[in-house]
């Protein structure tokens, strides 16, 4: 029988006190009963002698401090799992919602999980080919790895998304795949967008998805992300499965925790975010990756939307800092008509040299890349310079590398939202562009793949 | 045993009470896990203990288990080429007995107690010894030769000598000091809070190549020097301390993954056995310690890694070693500080980091340096730190940063404006500094060339000239310059792409030596001097620029070390193409 107490003392925003409590564990999962009888989630934030501080996941209107009952359950918050998730759909706490049947677990799994020993890890090192040049091209995903698309309002981040689960494929390996969705303080549309993409290329039943709505509970976003990784933990390193995760969107889920560190008087970081968000975050994104001697792996596509597209923000600024590289949506691509408008030059895959080249994709994957990513920084340049002195003051040179960069957006980055370029045909639309160069200019790319790929493809 | 009770629990943090004389840093076990902590304040009979695993199940009336001593790390052979976490938990120990996941209470010791090592002895019975003075040795790697000496605090005769296979518990020798027989193992404990002794500190002088051109010509660091590493994501602050690993030579190297990504750590567990030494031809793993706290380990761990390390490095230091210990990133371990700060509820400094959070850093920093060790024999190692920083939006005015940069005497400053341009390393040139560049210099007289100093002021002046030149093209346009301007910005532009810009990933450019950097650099500069005594003499600049030659400077990097002849040849045909064309025109 789970210990009841009776003994609410202050109720603030989503924190609740309780004094009088025995035996009560640190992270302790509660179940908090509504005076109306209905019973909601929480947790244990800190535990003082008998007070006890906890968060309420759900929101806690109706509540009050005489008939609020409070159960400790003397375990951690946890998610149900046995193959039977695929497929399913459940609400931001890992309760089916899709009017399916319960869940019969193999397995009650800590949604916290532990932390993988680097020592345990595998190096990702399989290109995985989207199918999109602006990413295969120049910033490759990597089995393995976490790749956040940075995106603003307004921006096509959900498309994209679903274009990469819909296209993403390793080269000549044919394997378990699933995907795991989760939706934090997203609209119906977004998520229903999602859920509908899911259903039409009968990627459903492969997929495990979490959702928490803009109207459902904020601070039930909390252990929303760590439901899907847990999920997909299970999926990848029991299941042996390729788990593809998007986490969308990660904005919220950072304001939800600093809804909970304002509540607590806690001293802020910068912008109000706490000072371990780093931390916290990093509990999040690691948890993806490669394990020795295990088939499966956890590539994670975390989305987050920067308020006001500023990068420097506290959100993408330590997102940036602990996945490895970035995607970024230009607003100024998006404006101009440009699908996908990602901006490769500040994007970055850090994990690319690793995954690209002999035996992988081709030999000259890497240094065409580096050649195409300055090319266009110049071009770059050399437009902006032209806006403050007009067209005649660039040298011959620049106004071909102008050219260069009009058509490396127009050809390389443009593409459509169901095309599926092969890596071969991205690298080739890159050699292509190349040629509108003076080839003394071509200092990144070796001789003999300039004749070979460039040249070759002449005489061919 | 003397136990105490928890009575308040807050993440890392926990507060127990009437634990038995509690002293200050005093290591802990809290709960039935035994989970490892250490006291970081006490009022009354409360304690404040940061735990450095995962606290979640901990509650109210568990019982804390004071050991009475500070958090300290076994030094001895069996160190090297081991990867430990935070608190000097063997990592792959750990995921042969307990699987892929850290888990909580796991209780290993850093160094193996099964292994045996060959001991050499170095001094007979009857010899006098005092701390610090070498009793015998074992080959730990087949480079390094690692030394027992004898603890700090001792001294005495020695009473008896062993030979043969030991392990790091056995007696390997006994000392009669004026106190008793005291015996000696080839394992030492210290305290990772309280810096090694040392016999006398001194003034740096060498440089610490590093094999990156940026780094060793024009803003070098020395053995026994701190250097910072500041940049926002993206730009290059970990290959470049990778990079530094790899290719340095330092004799051992220390480093510390402190709060970064997990990824990051397998890379160098995986490559570095694969890459060899261009000093010694052998592995790279085999002079190398790892110490991986990542950013998803426990926090309070990630504080104390940094500790771990430095106390390592000092301890091969004492053996006369040149050891270079890397942190990437501080910015992490400063996180740590403020988070245990806040959880504390101390009144914060800037930015919530706590009031001491300089003073903490600046100790750090200063454990670095050059000394005479312990020991009779006068021994001289060093112990050079090298430090990223992660700076909020890449802004240089945030206190890690800025209390970093006070303590330090080397900044390579990252730019992500030239990481976007894929300017690799992507240190800026006019922002970063050296105070080491006279001492250095003295060293590449001796070492290299007499010219090589000139030749840096030269090119540096040149880089200077360009980013002024710049602001007058972006204003008027390029045919504002001069002539002699416009060659300005031609060599600076050849220095930029085809001296600073160095591909870590590479093989024929990852590491360039002292004597090819200078090569490569005299060349460049021929270049610019040639050429502009040929402006001089009344030529246009039209007939300077694009000439074939200056495509066979663009590749003089990729010139491999043993070829160094090629560049004198390059020289010759920079003259005869700068004057060859003169002759056409006279013709």
């Amino acid at each position: 029988m789970l210990k009841e107490y009776l003994t609410v003392r202050e109720i603030v925003g989503p924190l609740i006190l309780l004094e009088g409590v025995e035996g009560a564990k640190y992270n302790e999962l509660v179940e908090v009963e509504f005076p109306d009888g209905s019973v909601g989630l929480g947790n244990v934030l800190e535990v003082e002698e008998d007070l006890v501080l906890l968060q309420s996941f759900e929101a806690t209107s109706g509540l009050n401090i005489a008939r609020t009952k409070v159960r400790f359950t003397g375990r951690g918050l946890e998610l149900p799992v046995s193959r039977d998730i695929l497929g399913r759909v459940f609400d931001g706490l890992g309760r089916p919602i899709d009017n399916g049947p319960r869940i019969i677990p193999d397995e009650r799994l800590d949604i916290n999980g532990n932390p993988i020993n680097p020592f345990a890890r595998d190096f990702p090192t399989d290109f995985i080919q989207t199918g999109i040049s602006a990413i295969d091209g120049l910033n490759p995903l990597v089995r393995g790895q976490k790749l956040p698309i940075f995106s603003g309002a307004g921006l096509p981040h959900s498309r994209l998304a679903a274009q990469i689960a819909r296209q993403a494929g390793v080269l000549g390996m044919e394997e378990e795949f699933a995907v795991v969705f989760a939706a934090m303080g997203i609209t119906f549309e977004e998520a229903e967008f999602f859920v509908q993409e899911f259903r039409s290329t009968a990627a459903l039943e492969r997929a495990v998805l979490f959702i928490n709505l803009a109207d459902d509970p904020a601070i039930e976003r909390i252990a929303t992300p760590r439901m899907a990784l847990t999920a997909a933990e299970y999926l990848a390193f029991e299941l042996d499965m390729h788990v593809l995760v998007i986490l969308i969107d990660m904005t919220y889920y950072c304001e939800a925790l600093r809804e909970i560190s304002a509540a607590r008087k806690e001293v802020p970081g910068r912008r109000g975010y706490p000072g371990y968000l780093y931390t916290d975050l990093a509990t999040i994104y690691e948890r993806a990756g490669r394990i020795k001697d295990a088939k499966g792996s956890i590539t994670q596509i975390p989305v987050l939307s920067m308020p006001d597209d500023d990068k420097t923000h506290p959100i993408p600024d330590l997102t940036g800092y602990i996945t490895e590289g970035q995607i970024i949506l230009s607003r100024d691509l998006h404006r101009r008509g440009i699908y996908p408008p990602i901006d490769v030059l500040p994007s970055l895959s850090r994990l690319k040299e690793k995954g690209i080249g002999v035996g992988k994709t081709r030999e000259d994957h890497s240094p065409l890349s580096n050649q195409l990513f300055s090319a266009y920084a110049r071009g770059k340049e050399a437009k902006e310079l032209a806006v403050i002195l007009g067209e005649a003051a660039l040298s011959d040179e620049d106004k071909l590398f102008v050219q260069f960069s009009d058509t490396f957006e127009d050809r390389f980055i443009r593409q459509g939202e169901y095309e599926d370029r092969s890596i071969d045909e991205t690298l080739a639309i890159g050699w292509e562009l190349l040629r509108i160069l003076p080839r003394a200019e071509l200092k990144r790319v070796k001789e003999e793949h300039i004749r070979k790929y460039m040249e070759g493809a002449d005489q061919a | 045993m003397e136990a105490g009770v928890v009575v308040k629990v807050s993440g890392p943090l926990v507060v127990a009470r009437d634990l038995p004389d509690p002293k200050m840093y005093d290591l802990v076990k809290v709960g039935k896990d035994r989970l490892m902590g250490e006291i970081i304040e006490l009022r009354g009979n409360r304690a404040s203990i940061q735990v450095y695993e995962e606290t979640a199940g901990l509650g109210p009336g568990d019982e804390v288990i004071s050991t009475g001593e500070p958090l300290s790390v076994e030094l001895g052979p069996g160190l090297l080429t081991s990867i430990y976490d935070g608190v000097q938990r063997p990592l792959d120990v750990i995921r042969a007995r307990y699987g892929n996941y850290v888990t909580r209470g796991v209780e290993e010791p850093g160094l193996s107690r099964e292994r045996k090592w060959p001991f050499q002895p170095a001094v007979k019975v009857g010899d006098e010894v005092v701390a610090g003075d070498v009793l015998g040795t074992v080959q730990e790697t087949t480079v390094i030769l690692h030394k027992v000496m004898l603890p700090a605090g001792v001294e005495g005769k020695v009473s008896h000598i062993g030979e043969g296979d030991f392990n790091v518990e056995d007696t390997v020798a006994v000392v009669e000091t004026s106190g008793g027989e005291v015996p000696v193992t080839m394992m030492q404990r210290w305290p990772v809070r309280r810096p090694r002794l040392y016999r006398e500190k001194m003034a740096p002088s060498e440089p610490l190549v590093t094999g990156q051109r940026i780094v060793d010509t024009l803003f070098p660091i020395s053995m026994g020097g701190t250097a910072c590493v500041p940049g926002p994501f993206g730009s290059g602050k970990t290959v470049l301390q990778h990079a530094i690993a790899k290719w340095a030579n330092a004799q051992i190297v220390v480093f510390v993954g402190c709060g970064e990504r997990g990824n990051e750590m397998t890379d160098v567990l995986l490559e570095f056995p694969e890459l060899t030494d261009p000093y010694s031809g052998e592995p790279l793993m085999l002079r190398t310690v790892l110490i991986a706290n990542t950013s998803n380990m426990p926090v309070a761990a990630r504080e104390a890694s940094v500790y771990t390390g430095i106390t390592i490095a000092e301890y091969y230091r004492d053996m006369g070693y040149h050891v270079a210990l890397q942190a990437d990133s501080t910015s992490r371990w400063a996180e740590a500080l403020r988070e245990i700060s806040g959880r504390l509820e101390e009144m914060p400094g800037e930015e919530g980091y706590p009031a001491y959070l300089g003073t903490r850093l600046a100790a750090f920093y200063e454990r670095a340096g050059r000394v005479i060790c312990l020991g009779r024999e006068g021994r001289v190692g060093s112990v050079s730190a090298i430090g990223s920083v992660s700076p909020p939006g890449g802004d240089l005015s945030e206190p890690v940063t800025q209390a970093t940069l006070r303590v330090v005497k080397v900044f390579w400053g990252l730019e992500d404006r030239l990481a976007f341009a894929r300017h690799f390393p992507a240190i800026n040139w006019l922002n970063s500094y050296s105070l080491y560049q006279e001492k250095v210099e003295e060293y590449w007289n001796q070492e290299v060339d007499e010219a090589y100093a000139e030749l840096r002021a030269e090119a540096m002046g040149i880089l200077q000239r360009e980013a002024e030149l710049q602001e007058v093209v972006r204003l008027i346009g390029i045919e504002a310059l001069s002539d002699q301007e416009r060659l300005v910005m031609e060599t600076a532009k050849s220095l930029r792409e085809d001296f600073l810009q160095q591909n870590a990933f590479d093989d024929a450019d990852a590491f360039t030596s002292l004597m090819k950097q200078y090569r490569l650099l005299r060349l460049i500069v021929t270049y610019h001097r040639l050429a502009n005594r040929e402006l001089e003499k009344g030529r246009p600049i039209e007939e300077l620029i694009d000439l074939p030659v200056q495509e066979e400077i663009a590749r003089a990097k990729f010139i491999p070390e043993e070829e160094m002849e090629r560049f004198d040849r390059l020289e010759e045909k920079v003259a005869e193409q700068l004057a060859g064309e003169a002759s056409q025109v006279n013709a």
